[in-house]
């Protein structure tokens, strides 16, 4: 059986790239590299759109990175049941990109903020949490200046209802309404966080735990089991 | 030609602790009697030809689909004179 291969995705300015292949790799998986200016996504299982600071951020984050070549292929794909996951940078894409409802905003405090940051994940039925168990509680790094979610009261009803915020912040660091630090679509299959998963899969690098390792081992169970 | 401006403003409901700091610091400067700021963005868009009906329409749609996420913001349209 070959590999499941999953897409890492680097934009001008993505920074997160190479640790997030990493992560793919660690799990098992093969990290598959697409580029932002081509339009093909290589046959991938799945997506991982990292952190950074894509177009330099300029007019608003992820804000460029949304129309680039890849995401033409990228959008009607996870519209179409692709697993994808954003972080950071790559949540603030796909808030933008409109497969995740709400926007990122600058922190309440204005301060950008890098500390190690306790989560609980609210839910196991998404493509990329299903290795956890609802209501456990997780350390993951976190490194914004703009990870305020905010959703008018309608959407964020919504959310709460259907069971789609999947990680909660343990004290709120950037005033995220509802304490929410990351969302899911309708299906389960698209997951966007603020925190940085793929910084926390190897004791190694000194992250505050291997944490994250959840996310890429359920993507690759689901992807192996298809 | 024809230069038209486009003013994108966080929709009041959002906070936008930009607008904040700026309140307060003007006080610190010196300057009274402000009760409170908000942050935007201004674009000026030149055209290559008039301010017309469909350029406008045009316009809108640059504002719709790039230059505000209407997510979280309003955006103005207006001709320079």
């Amino acid at each position: 059986m070959s590999a499941a291969r999953v897409g890492v995705v680097t934009f001008p300015g993505t920074l997160d790239d190479q640790d997030a292949a990493r992560a793919v790799r660690l799990a098992g998986a093969l990290a598959v590299p697409l580029w932002h200016a081509d339009h093909d996504l290589k046959g991938v299982d799945a997506v991982f759109l990292p952190g950074g600071f894509s177009y330099g951020d300029y007019l608003r984050c992820g804000a460029i990175s949304r129309f680039a070549p890849l995401m033409g292929e990228l959008i009607p794909a996870a519209r179409a049941g692709l697993p994808v996951l954003g972080t950071c940078n790559g949540f603030q894409i796909l808030c933008e990109a409109h497969l995740l409802p709400g926007a990122l905003t600058r922190n309440e405090g204005l301060h950008y903020i890098c500390r190690d940051q306790r989560l609980r994940v609210e839910t196991a039925a998404t493509a990329w949490t299903t290795e956890f168990a609802a209501g456990q509680e997780i350390v993951l790094p976190i490194k914004h200046g703009e990870g305020r979610y905010v959703a008018d009261a309608a959407t964020l009803e919504e959310l709460e209802r259907e069971g789609r915020v999947v990680f909660r912040y343990l004290g709120n660091p950037n005033g995220s309404l509802n304490d929410i630090a990351g969302i899911t679509n309708e299906s389960g299959t698209v997951v966007g966080l603020m925190p940085h998963p793929e910084h926390a899969v190897e004791d190694l690098t000194g992250a505050p735990s291997v944490d994250g390792r959840g996310l890429f081992t359920s993507i690759l169970k689901r992807l192996v089991n298809a | 030609m024809a230069r038209v401006i486009v003013d994108v403003m966080l929709k009041p409901e959002i906070l936008d602790p930009q607008g904040q700091a700026i309140a307060r610091a003007l006080p610190r400067l010196g300057f009274s009697g402000v009760t409170g700021v908000r942050q935007g963005k201004r674009f000026e868009l030149e055209l290559d030809g008039p301010a017309d009906e469909a350029a406008l329409s045009d316009v809108r749609k640059m504002a719709e689909t790039l230059l505000a996420n209407t997510v979280i913001e309003d955006f103005s349209i207006r001709v320079e004179d």
